[in-house]
């Protein structure tokens, strides 16, 4: 399932508009991860989860900082996503269900804070764009 | 068997109060069939599916999203009791509809995104989370007469 010159206009487009904001919203999507899939917490012994945590804001940016980053590199995933594929690899070993759980909740943000944007094209852009990232972060997996 | 807290029922029945059936359910469809293509396998018969605009402006769709989202209603007004409420529909899904159980959580988010979508403010952590684990219940209880 590869992007088509639409998906990426859409999903640059949205970008665009977030610009500095993508912290804000990956943030509310973990908070929204923790609390409706609550098995994607064991992951995240060593942080404070509590609503509000300052810890859960500074890894929503990192979160935030890779999917800028994916966005704009949409032609070579695997490559510009390499070192974070190994990092879930071999130390992180997410099992792969989980990131469908955070872009899952992810769209619900989004889908809140911008509905005028979250046409059913932009929608099925954006799902697909989440779809590749997770699969480039899995890829070294086995 | 799922059980759900006072408060997860409050939360569930406070949005659904507002839902409009057909608006949301239509909705729901409609995307299910535009972001997973392959849903269509199930909506040969429908009519126009050529495009997203098709999809969202055919009226068999929209009748058929207010069907499912009626049934969910049941689900609403049966918390306690999915297993029971849900065992013809399971029989149905599996044995006339041949529909991989895949497909009802696939549709349980779809809903869980345009409630999103609608409700902006009001669609709060706490209210996606009991939303989550009805839309999860019913999915569960609609497999259960498969074999």
């Amino acid at each position: 399932m590869a992007l088509t010159q639409t998906d990426r206009a859409l999903v640059l487009a949205l970008w665009k508009k977030m610009s500095t904001n993508v912290g804000i919203y990956t943030t509310e999507a973990l908070e929204r991860t923790f609390v409706a899939f609550p098995s994607t917490k064991t992951y995240f012994a060593h942080l404070d989860l509590s609503p509000g945590s300052s810890q859960v804001k500074a890894h929503g940016q990192k979160v935030a900082d890779a999917l800028t980053l994916a966005a704009h590199h949409l032609d070579d995933l695997p490559d510009s996503l390499s070192a974070l594929s190994d990092l879930h690899a071999h130390k992180l070993r997410v099992d792969p269900a989980n990131f469908q759980f955070f872009s899952h909740c992810l769209l619900v943000t989004l889908a809140r804070h911008y509905p005028g944007d979250f046409s059913p094209k932009m929608h099925a852009s954006l799902d697909k764009f989440l779809g590749l990232v997770t699969s480039a972060l899995v890829s070294k997996y086995r | 068997m799922v059980h759900f807290t006072a408060d997860e029922k409050a939360a569930i029945t406070s949005i659904w109060d507002k839902v409009d059936l057909e608006k949301v359910g239509g909705e729901t469809l409609g995307r299910l069939l535009i972001v997973y293509p392959w849903t269509q396998r199930f909506f040969d018969k429908f009519g126009n599916l050529s495009s997203a605009t098709a999809i969202m402006g055919n009226p068999r769709i929209r009748a058929h999203g207010k069907k499912v989202l009626t049934s969910l209603g049941l689900a609403v007004q049966n918390m306690d009791n999915l297993k029971e409420t849900f065992a013809h529909l399971s029989e149905l899904h599996c044995d006339k509809l041949h529909v991989d159980p895949e497909n009802f959580k696939l549709l349980g988010n779809m809903l869980v995104i345009v409630l999103s979508s609608h409700l902006g403010k009001e669609f709060t952590v706490e209210v996606q989370a009991a939303w989550q684990k009805l839309v999860a219940a019913v999915a569960n209880a609609l497999s259960l007469k498969y074999h």
